[in-house]
């Protein structure tokens, strides 16, 4: 197997305050990979030095091998990471479709072109009405983001996350908030975008980690206590102590 | 073959509107207002190149007007000098290439951040541009300007372009590529991605753009067609001086785009139109005219965000659904009294301005719609008085009804809407 996503001894720290403390995590090319942890574990700070949001204090990330440590978040993303949010993070006076097309048009090479038309841009339209279809909004193609439902809202971010076709896709929390349908659809559309594709997600629903993940990193207090098989993971007494043993108590 | 249709007749009409506007109105005021509209199209699209498609409010936006405008006039006087061939049609070409010169050397310092930072960093160069103005006096003519002769120029198939007919056509050919050519930036790639970074810039890292090179290329864009503005002001006034880059300028911008409405593309174009036209003739009427059109900018920015385009709009789709005589009743209601307000607060605003004046030489008699008052008795102060409060109250009083028959319209027109 080779290694999409690799972070070598990351540390962030805010101020004085140290949230990430020596990180070091290989993740392999098409597994499905989830990390979990309590709240204020890093989880999202991790994202985010990953996709470059931030810096990391020290250590290296590395995606297919060649080192992403402090680039700008676009760089990373022309290399082919791709990231969602916690929270809804899309364009909210443009319609569903616009918003899919943004997503496309770097990747299909079209960059800064100020002197085409879009509306006549085939594979963008091509690609921007699979996504539509893929994330089942086919119907809202010409509604304002910012009036969708919440559940469509969270299907659209997935959408923009996977539209420039990165074959490094990570999700922050893509169910949270979501009942018990909802949640299951958005499995379902998550399993079906990644298809092929490299998946890093953050999740607190510990029914879609256990179902969606071929493995699970386990992060306390700014370092992984473990990464392993759901299986395994589930009988990890260190783990069960940390982490799933709180969650059983609440 | 419908749809080439569809989108071709405004463009057509458009270009037949600019074509027979001076055989409607024939006057020599007219022709000039006429002129001076086109220049300011052009200066509102582009200043919402920046605002409306791209989020970023500028207060400097007339230095690469202006700019544009000294260096089309000093190229004009060089022209001239060394009697080359260059015909007066590709001059605004000119003001266009300097305002985008002087917009990358500007925009390289300001685009770096959007938001407070961005406005801050235009009013700045702004006002850095507009007092240098007064050390560079033989590029900005200190006081008087720099002056020029238009029709010293190589003529163009005999056209000299001296007459003010002539100068016309030559802005409305202008204006209209330039109209076409901002209507056509909105819909290319780079056009969208500018509307995602005034949606979140933040997403658009994460879908492989670079915010900061997004701002910088539609800075360069809007300080190019101002500059084209710039362009046609000094070939058609054959005068720029320092007033033209300074920050009345830039306002000047602001309340054309604003008052039209910035999030329509045809919004800038109405408000370029609508307040050249209220500064021409309100100049005539009223001493202090720029006080009316302050108190205009503040009731748009307050009750018609999306400007008289977006207001238009709005009353557009409750006439298309039917829904428009909920609306009347109130409306009708509300008429008067904000008439009476209105008319209080102009008598209010024109005595005051009257009797309070620093030069009284034209004595108290003043002549508001069509009487004949005394500023310095009680009466027309008391009637003044009473017409505004009335109204003012009478428009609180009755404000509601124009709410519950929105509510009434809005529930009607979303019920249909396929959900």
């Amino acid at each position: 197997m080779t290694v999409a996503l690799s972070l070598v001894d990351v540390h962030k720290s805010f101020g004085a305050t140290k949230i990430i403390r020596g990180v070091s995590l290989d993740i392999e090319s098409g597994e499905r990979h989830a990390i979990i942890g309590p709240n204020g574990a890093g989880k999202s700070t991790l994202f985010h030095l990953t996709s470059g949001r931030i810096r990391p204090t020290s250590g290296d990330v590395l995606l297919h091998g060649e080192r992403i440590t402090g680039l700008q978040p676009f760089e990373i993303n022309r290399r082919g990471l791709s990231r969602s949010f916690q929270i809804t993070n899309i364009f909210p006076k443009l319609s569903v479709y616009e918003n899919l097309r943004c997503a496309t048009l770097w990747s299909l090479g079209h960059k800064y072109a100020f002197w085409r038309s879009i509306d006549r841009l085939r594979d963008v339209r091509e690609r921007s009405q699979w996504l539509m279809q893929q994330i089942g909004l086919t119907a809202r193609r010409d509604v304002p983001a910012g009036v969708l439902t919440y559940a469509e809202q969270r299907a659209l971010e997935i959408g923009v996350t996977i539209g420039g076709g990165a074959d490094v896709v990570m999700l922050d929390e893509p169910t949270a908030g979501m009942n018990n349908s909802e949640t299951e659809q958005a499995v379902a559309l998550i399993r079906k975008v990644t298809e092929g594709k490299t998946l890093v997600m953050v999740e607190h629903d510990m029914s879609v980690v256990f179902n969606l993940a071929d493995r699970i990193s386990v992060l306390v207090y700014g370092q992984i206590i473990a990464t392993d098989t759901p299986d395994r993971i589930r009988e990890n007494a260190e783990v069960r102590e940390a982490y799933l043993g709180q969650v059983s108590q609440q | 073959m419908i749809s080439a249709v569809r989108f071709l007749a405004p463009w057509v009409a458009m270009a037949v509107l600019f074509a027979v506007a001076p055989h409607v109105f024939v006057s020599g005021s007219a022709l000039t207002m006429m002129s001076v509209m086109g220049t300011m199209i052009i200066f509102a699209l582009s200043y919402n190149v920046l605002l409306g498609q791209t989020g970023l409010l500028s207060f400097g936006h007339a230095v690469y007007y202006g700019l544009g405008g000294f260096v089309a006039i000093h190229v004009m006087n060089a022209v001239i000098h060394a009697k080359l061939g260059v015909p007066v049609v590709i001059i605004p070409l000119v003001g266009g290439l300097a305002g985008l010169g002087f917009g990358f050397l500007f925009g390289l310092v300001s685009t770096k951040k959007a938001g407070i930072v961005f406005s801050m960093i235009s009013l700045g160069i702004g006002e850095l541009v507009s007092s240098s103005s007064f050390i560079l006096r033989t590029f900005f003519g200190g006081e008087e300007g720099i002056t020029t002769n238009r029709s010293a120029l190589a003529p163009l198939f005999g056209h000299k372009f001296g007459p003010q007919i002539e100068v016309y056509y030559l802005i409305a050919a202008w204006c209209f590529l330039s109209i076409v050519a901002m209507y056509a930036l909105t819909r290319t790639p780079f056009g969208r991605m500018c509307n995602a970074v005034r949606d979140n810039p933040e997403r658009v890292e994460f879908v492989g753009y670079s915010p900061r090179v997004l701002r910088m290329i539609s800075f360069c864009f809007a300080a190019f067609f101002a500059g084209i503005a710039g362009g046609l002001t000094a070939i058609n006034f054959e005068i720029m001086n320092s007033e033209q880059l300074a920050a009345d300028q830039s306002s000047l911008a602001l309340f054309m785009a604003y008052i039209g409405g910035v999030s329509s593309f045809t919004g800038p174009i109405v408000g370029a139109v609508i307040v050249t036209f209220l500064q021409i003739t309100l100049s005539d009427v009223s001493s202090v005219w720029q006080l009316y059109f302050g108190l205009m900018f503040i009731g748009v920015v307050l009750y018609a965000p999306d400007g008289v385009v977006g207001w238009v709009k709005l009353h557009q789709q409750a006439a298309l659904r039917g829904q428009l005589w909920r609306l009347a009743p109130s409306y009708a209601l509300v008429a008067p009294a904000f008439a009476a307000a209105c008319v209080g607060a102009i008598m209010l605003i024109e005595l005051a301005n009257r009797q309070f004046q620093l030069v009284q030489s034209e004595g108290s008699a003043i002549r508001l719609f069509g009487v004949n008052l005394d500023a310095a008795t009680a009466p027309p102060w008391i009637v003044a008085v009473l017409l505004f409060g009335v109204g003012v109250v009478a428009i609180r009083l009755l404000w509601p009804r124009i709410g519950d028959a929105w509510g009434a319209v809005n529930e009607r027109l979303h019920s249909r809407d396929p959900a």
